[in-house]
């Protein structure tokens, strides 16, 4: 008799046949949800260039990048985004010099310093200073940091870009120190017992062996930085004033790409009004910007996670 | 000879206990750095706490925003915030962990899955205020979605999607190859084995991702503002579920909307200083749920570690 003939077979066969065909159709069902993740990113940059293409129809390019006014808003509109970008690059920069300074020195703390339980318990707990929600930092800028700035500096307004600045800084020091601590980490244990065997000191192991070792790691942590703080909104929004400046004095008022969207978008335009457009020709800056910053910080850790 | 001898060894001493005490001040720096960062963190809690203590009340729960700063409440922003919360789960769930699946127990090592492996890590470094221009250009004019909380739910689901597939692919990473071989050697097929063997293994890390995920969307402003999301909302979205048949009903995700923290940036930016009360009440209480949250999330992930022996 011939076995695959046999009812049972059959019927075992039939289901084996389902299952496989089954598994075909999960498998088709999760590249979808895969593919969400392309789609979203194809979506971003589609958007960006269709509407921002409306708003350089009105716009020329070379007025775009070199006007020093922007007041898209007004009857008498000009379209320079510079003092968006000075503004974004003056809270960058405050920003890190508190968040690298800070991230560093915590970063080299917990990986060669602080006993495991220790770091076990307050790695958790740093995290959390990254998970406040942004607007609540905002206020935190405008009513808590602000008035004390002032006790320090009487003349400084309200609204500046220095309190703003210096909270975002501390808002990225737990994501600055927790890769720069990888980094760190993934430096091979042998490095620093070759260190100590020639007689140097934990801080000497650190500085001169393990830091310049994770070097491109701790790099990759101050360029993802500067991407988050680029890309930071409510914090500005509420603690800088909204008001382009062209000036790179951080104790002046001023506004940066992400807190124009927020302002534009607080009133109510009309959709294709070129104010609209306005706001998608500054996200596609935006976005450029931390794209670029992203790439880099990519290939970066990349390097760190080959190199040993 | 002896002498000179004795000095260079003084002289190493006198280094290596200069060496030692570099190493402690630095450790002393770290420590104060550290519990700086902590001790910000206490402090906005606190302040939070005590400018919004005079609004903490039932009626601050159930009043909806007002032109006075006294009698204006975040109903309408928590039922807002509750309504999204609940859609980006709803999705951000199921696409995310299918997602993360995908990647780690079906993709082939070739350059497509590059792409996705790519695009996944590039979207968690987007700005979130880019993921609202998508969601007012994609959601709001071209899908028709309006200004509704169906359009807030989906952006949010979206910027979380990251943070749920890398977190449900370490989990799924961490279930050992044993256990996978195991069932295929009993003639399971790939699915089965997911599904009746991996899944079960990384519950705990998946949920510990969505809820850090949602405990990120909760807060989130920018995009939401981005999409027009109004702060002076004095009506309740249509409830989901009716005394009546069908019982249930979806026109609460089309409805408009408002959220917490619209409302306390709303709040934050007017000069008057009696919603800055206000303010600070409904920054106390989302604080509050944000790190209520992440200790949820924390403590999901200690137990499941605990239970599993493998």
């Amino acid at each position: 008799m011939n076995q695959a003939s046999s009812p049972r077979n059959t019927r075992a066969f039939a289901s084996l046949r389902y299952r496989k065909t089954r598994d075909r159709i999960v498998e088709l069902v999760l590249l979808a949800a895969g593919l969400v993740a392309v789609f979203t990113t194809v979506a971003i940059v589609v958007i960006l260039v269709y509407e921002s293409s409306a708003f350089f129809e009105h716009v020329s390019i070379k007025e775009f990048l070199t006007d020093t006014m922007w007041t898209p808003l007004f009857a008498d509109a000009r379209y320079g985004i510079l003092p968006l970008v000075s503004g974004t690059l003056t809270v960058t920069g405050v920003a890190l010099l508190v968040a690298i300074p800070v991230g560093t020195l915590i970063a080299i703390y917990l990986s060669e310093f602080a006993a495991h339980r220790l770091r076990e318990m307050v790695k958790p707990v740093l995290e959390l200073l990254g998970a406040v929600p942004t607007v609540v930092f905002g206020y935190f800028a405008l009513l808590m940091v602000t008035p004390q700035l002032q006790k320090i500096w009487p003349d400084l307004p309200g609204f500046n870009m220095l309190s703003a600045g210096l909270v975002i800084g501390l808002m990225i020091v737990p994501y600055v120190a927790s890769i720069a601590e990888d980094a760190m980490r993934a430096v091979p244990r042998y490095m620093r017992e070759g260190s100590y065997a020639m007689g140097a000191t934990r801080l000497q192991t650190a500085l001169r062996v393990v830091v310049p070792g994770a070097f491109s790691g701790i790099a990759a942590a101050y360029i993802l930085g500067i991407s988050r703080a680029v890309g930071e909104t409510m914090v500005v929004a509420i603690a800088a004033g909204m008001m382009p400046n062209l000036t790179f004095n951080p104790t002046e008022p001023a506004a940066t790409i992400t807190a124009f969207i927020v302002q534009v978008s607080l009133g109510d335009l009309p959709h294709d009004s070129i104010g609209y457009q306005s706001i998608f020709a500054a996200g596609l800056v935006l976005m450029v910007m931390t794209l670029v910053l992203n790439v880099i910080g990519f290939f970066l850790t990349r390097r760190f996670r080959e190199a040993y | 000879m002896a002498a000179a001898e004795q000095t260079t060894l003084e002289e190493i001493r006198r280094g290596l206990s200069w060496r030692k005490q570099l190493d402690k001040v630095f450790v002393a720096i770290g420590l104060a750095l550290l519990f700086g960062c902590l001790a910000v963190l206490a402090i906005l809690f606190f302040d939070l706490l005590r400018d919004g203590a005079s609004r903490f009340g039932w009626d601050f729960f159930t009043n909806f925003p007002s032109r006075k700063a006294e009698r204006a409440g975040i109903l309408s922003a928590w039922v807002g915030t509750s309504l999204i919360m609940f859609v980006t789960a709803l999705v951000a769930l199921p696409v995310g962990v299918a997602a993360a699946i995908y990647l780690e127990e079906y993709a082939p090592k070739n350059w497509f899955t590059n792409i996705i492996e790519i695009n996944v890590t590039n979207l968690a470094g987007v700005p979130s205020i880019v993921y609202g221009l998508l969601a007012l250009g994609l959601f709001v004019y071209a899908f028709n979605f309006g200004q509704s909380v169906l359009s807030a739910g989906l952006t949010l689901a979206l910027l979380i999607l990251p943070i749920v597939i890398v977190a449900t692919r370490e989990s799924l990473r961490a279930v050992p190859k044993a256990i996978r071989e195991a069932a295929y050697g009993l003639g399971a097929t790939r699915w089965e084995v997911t599904k009746d063997h991996v899944l079960p293994y990384s519950t705990g890390g998946i949920l510990t991702g969505l809820i850090l995920g949602l405990s990120r969307a909760i807060g989130e402003t920018a995009p939401i503002i981005t999409i027009g999301a109004l702060s002076f909302i004095a009506f309740l979205p249509p409830a989901p579920i009716s005394g009546e048949f069908p019982f249930l009903n979806f026109e609460w995700l089309t409805s408009e909307f408002t959220a917490m923290p619209i409302q306390m940036f709303n709040w934050v930016s007017r000069p008057d200083q009696a919603f800055q009360a206000n303010a600070a009440a409904a920054g106390a209480i989302l604080l509050g749920m944000t790190l209520l949250m992440n200790a949820i999330a924390i403590w999901i992930r200690y137990r499941f570690r605990k239970k599993i022996n493998w």
